[in-house]
C-alpha cells in the first residue's frame, strides 16, 4: 500500500466515523437522562437536513442551517410531550417500542412533505469535484467542515455538561433520578431538554453531512444502526467514547475494503459489534461497574 | 322528525350506493389493476409510474373511454415487497377479477407473480427492466422497459470506438445492480473489454471513497461502469472526481432520473449512459416517430405534476397504453387482447418503437437505447 492510498483511506475512515459519532452522541444524550435509546435518532438527522434544504432557497445557508436546527430541536420537545412525558413509571420495553414507533411516523411524515426523491445542501466551500490536497490524498473540504463542526459539539458538550448548572442537573437525573428529583431538579424537564439537546445536534448533523450523503426521507435507519453500534462500542453513554469509537470503526470500515470486497463492509462492523457484546458488554471504554447498575 | 328525515335520506342513498356500485362496474368499465412500489425503496420507479398510470387513465375516460367503457384503475401499492406484490395479484385475479395488470415495478416482484398471471390467464405488462420476465416467454407476461443486455452492448459498443479495454465495474446490492453486473460479466469477452476489478456495494451507501481510491490504485483500469438505481450512482461520481481520477464513468439506464444530476452537481458532467429518448425528446428531429409521442407526455406530466418526467414515469405510460390500443383493436375480450398485444407492430411508446411477437414479448430492439452524456447539468445526446 503506498503512503498516498493510506492517507486517502484514513480521510474516508474519518468521514464514515465521524459521522457515526455525531449520531451516537445524541443516542448517548438521551441515554443519559432517561436510560432508554431513542430510534428516532436517525430521523431527527434526516429532518435537518431536509428542513435546511428547504429552507436554503430562502435564505442564506448559515441562517437555514441555523432556522432547520431550531425547528428540530422544537420538534425533538414536542415529540418528548406528546408521547415519553405523561408515561409514568414505563418500562424500557414499553419506550423503545414508542421510539421505533415515532421514528415509523417521522419517515412517513417526511415522505409525504419531501417526496422520495434524494436532495442535499450546495457544498459549504467549492463545489462537488473540488478537493484539498493533504499529505498526498485528495480530501473533499467538505470533511473538514464535518470533522471541525462535530470537533466543536463534542466540546461544546463536555464543557455544558461539566460546567452550567443546567449540564450538572442533567447529569444528576442520569446518575440517581430519585436523589436529583429529591435535591429540587425537575426530572421530567431534564428529559425534555434531553430530547432537544439529541434533536439539535442530529439535526447539525444532517445538515453538514447532507453534501457528502444525501439526504432521504429513509436516510436516517441507516444512521441510526451505525451509530447504535458506534454507542455500544464506545460504552452507552459517554460521548468522547462514541468519538473514538466512531473514528475506530470508520477507519476500520475504510482499510478493511483494501483486502476484502466492499460488500463486506457492513459484516464487518456488525461482527466487531457482536464480538464486542460479547467479549465487552459494557463497551470499550466503559466501566463493567457503572454498566451493571444500570437498568438496562 | 328531522332526524327522521335524515336517516331516510340516508338509507336511500345508502341502498342506491349499493345497488348502483356494482351494476356500473360490471357494464360499463373495464378494471385495470396495477401492483406498483409508489413507497419504499423502490418509490422513484412506482411514484412516477403511479401518477403517469392514473394521468392516462383520467384522459382516456375523459375521451368516451374505450369502446364505450371507462377503464377503472384499482392501485395496489406493493413498497416494493415481492410477498406484497404476491397477496395482490392474487387478490386482483381472484377477488376483483381486473381484465389485466400493470406493474409490478420491479424485477423481482414480477417474476414472482409471473406464475400467478399465467395460471390467472390475465396479462401483466410489468415495468421491471431485467430479461428474465420474458426470457423464457410466458404467454401473458410482457414488459416495457429496454433489456439490459442492450444497455450493456451500447455501453461497450462506445468503449470500443474509444478504445477501452480494461474496465472496472460497480454495482449496487439490489436486484437490478446484480443483474446488470452479471451481463456485463458475460457480455465483456464478445467486445474484447476485460473486468479487471468488480465491487459491490450496498444500497444504502453513503460515502465510496474508499472504494474509489482502492480502483484508482489500479493504473490499469481506463474506465469505470457503475451499476445501480440508488442514488449512490450520485455519490460515485462525486467521490471519482473528488479523488482526482478522470477516466470516464459509464452508468445503467438506472441513470435517467435528472435528480441524480443536480444530486452529482458538476460531478455529473461528462457521464455516459444508455437512456430511452424520452430525456432527450425536445432535440429530436421532427421526423422521429417517437417524437410526438415523447412531446406530448413530458408536457403533460410536468404540467400536471410540476417534476421533471423521467423514463421510469415512461414505462408505466407505455404499459397502459399498449394495454388501451389491445383493447380498442380486440374489444374488451381478454384472449383477444393477449393476442393483440402479441401481434402489435409499430406502436410508438416512450421506451422505444415496439413491434411485439411471440418469441419477443418485450418488443423493443437495440436501437430503443441511445447514448447520452451530461452537459452542462442537462442530458444530451451522446455522440
Amino acid at each position: 500500500m503506498t503512503a498516498e492510498l493510506f492517507t486517502q483511506y484514513l480521510f474516508a475512515g474519518i468521514t464514515y466515523g465521524i459521522i457515526y459519532a455525531i449520531v451516537a452522541i445524541g443516542f448517548n444524550i438521551i441515554y443519559n437522562t432517561t436510560g432508554i435509546i431513542n430510534f428516532a435518532q436517525g430521523e431527527f438527522v434526516m429532518l435537518g437536513g431536509m428542513i435546511s434544504i428547504s429552507l436554503n432557497p430562502l435564505m442564506p445557508l448559515p441562517l437555514a442551517i441555523g432556522c432547520a436546527v431550531l425547528l428540530t430541536t422544537l420538534i425533538g420537545a414536542l415529540i418528548e410531550m406528546i408521547f415519553i412525558r405523561w408515561l409514568v413509571h414505563p418500562s424500557v420495553l414499553r419506550m423503545i417500542i414508542i421510539t421505533i414507533g415515532i421514528s415509523i411516523l417521522l419517515r412517513e411524515v417526511a415522505l409525504h412533505i419531501w417526496g422520495e426523491g434524494v436532495r442535499s445542501l450546495p457544498y459549504f466551500y467549492g463545489n462537488e469535484i473540488s478537493s484539498i490536497d493533504i499529505l498526498g490524498a485528495h480530501v473533499s473540504p467538505q470533511v473538514l467542515w464535518v470533522v471541525g463542526i462535530c470537533s466543536i459539539i463534542v466540546i461544546l458538550l463536555s464543557l455544558f455538561f461539566k460546567f452550567t448548572p443546567l449540564g450538572q442537573e442533567m447529569r444528576a437525573c442520569s446518575s440517581n433520578r430519585l436523589a436529583a428529583t429529591l435535591c429540587g431538579i425537575n426530572a421530567k424537564n431534564m428529559v425534555t431538554l434531553s430530547f432537544m439537546l439529541s434533536a439539535g445536534i442530529g439535526a447539525l448533523a444532517g445538515c453538514v453531512v447532507s453534501p457528502i450523503t444525501y439526504t432521504q426521507y429513509d436516510c436516517g435507519t441507516g444512521l441510526a444502526i451505525k451509530g447504535f453500534t458506534v454507542a455500544v462500542l464506545g460504552g452507552l453513554g459517554n460521548s468522547m467514547a462514541a468519538v473514538a469509537a466512531g473514528l475506530l470503526l470508520g477507519i476500520l470500515e475504510a482499510f478493511s475494503i483494501h483486502i476484502v470486497p466492499l460488500a463486506f463492509q457492513d459484516a464487518i462492523s456488525i461482527s466487531i459489534l457482536l464480538l464486542i457484546l460479547f467479549i465487552r458488554p459494557h463497551g470499550l471504554f466503559g466501566s463493567s461497574e457503572a454498566a451493571g447498575l444500570k437498568e438496562f | 322528525m328531522k332526524h327522521f328525515l335524515s336517516t331516510t335520506m340516508l338509507a336511500i342513498a345508502a341502498i342506491c350506493l349499493l345497488f348502483s356500485g356494482p351494476a356500473q362496474a360490471e357494464d360499463d368499465t373495464i378494471k385495470v389493476g396495477a401492483i406498483l412500489a409508489v413507497t419504499g425503496g423502490a418509490s422513484f420507479l412506482g411514484g412516477p409510474e403511479s401518477r403517469t398510470i392514473e394521468m392516462q387513465i383520467e384522459k382516456i375516460n375523459a375521451n368516451g373511454g374505450i369502446h364505450g367503457k371507462k377503464l377503472e384503475l384499482i392501485l395496489k401499492d406493493s413498497g416494493a415487497n415481492p410477498e406484497k406484490a404476491i397477496s395482490f395479484a392474487k387478490q386482483l385475479i381472484e377477488e376483483e377479477k381486473v381484465f389485466a395488470i400493470v406493474g409490478p415495478s420491479t424485477s423481482g416482484e414480477t417474476m414472482k407473480i409471473k406464475n400467478i398471471c399465467e395460471q390467472g390467464k390475465t396479462v401483466l405488462i410489468s415495468c421491471g427492466a431485467a430479461e428474465v420476465i420474458v426470457n423464457p416467454v410466458a404467454r401473458y407476461v410482457f414488459k416495457t422497459p429496454q433489456k439490459d443486455s442492450f444497455a450493456v452492448k451500447k455501453i461497450y459498443m462506445v468503449m470500443n470506438k474509444l478504445g477501452i479495454k480494461k474496465i472496472a465495474v460497480l454495482a449496487g446490492n439490489t436486484g437490478f445492480g446484480k443483474a446488470g453486473k452479471g451481463q456485463l460479466l458475460a457480455i465483456a469477452p464478445e467486445f474484447g473489454i476485460e473486468v479487471v476489478a468488480t465491487e459491490v456495494y450496498d444500497k444504502k451507501a453513503t460515502d465510496l471513497s474508499a472504494v474509489v481510491a482502492k480502483l484508482m490504485a489500479n493504473k490499469d483500469i481506463q474506465a469505470v461502469v457503475n451499476w445501480s438505481i440508488v442514488p449512490a450512482q450520485a455519490i460515485v461520481a462525486k467521490n471519482m472526481r473528488q479523488a482526482g481520477w478522470n477516466v470516464p464513468l459509464f452508468q445503467s439506464h438506472g441513470f435517467g432520473n435528472i435528480k441524480y444530476v443536480e444530486a452529482a452537481g458538476v460531478a455529473a458532467e461528462g457521464i455516459i449512459f444508455p437512456a430511452g429518448r424520452l430525456l432527450v425528446a425536445d432535440s429530436l428531429s421532427a421526423d422521429n416517430p417517437q417524437k410526438d409521442v415523447l412531446m406530448k407526455y413530458k408536457n403533460d406530466y410536468e404540467a400536471k405534476f410540476q417534476e421533471q418526467a423521467s423514463t421510469f414515469g415512461g414505462h408505466g405510460y407505455d404499459a397502459i397504453m399498449v394495454l388501451a390500443k389491445a383493447i380498442e383493436q380486440a374489444g374488451p375480450d381478454k384472449e383477444k387482447v393477449r393476442d393483440a398485444i402479441e401481434n402489435m407492430k409499430n406502436f410508438a411508446g416512450t421506451g422505444g418503437i415496439f413491434n411485439f411477437s411471440p418469441e419477443d414479448h418485450n418488443g423493443l430492439d437495440i436501437d430503443a437505447f441511445a447514448m447520452m452524456t451530461v452537459k452542462d447539468g442537462k442530458f444530451v445526446l451522446y455522440e
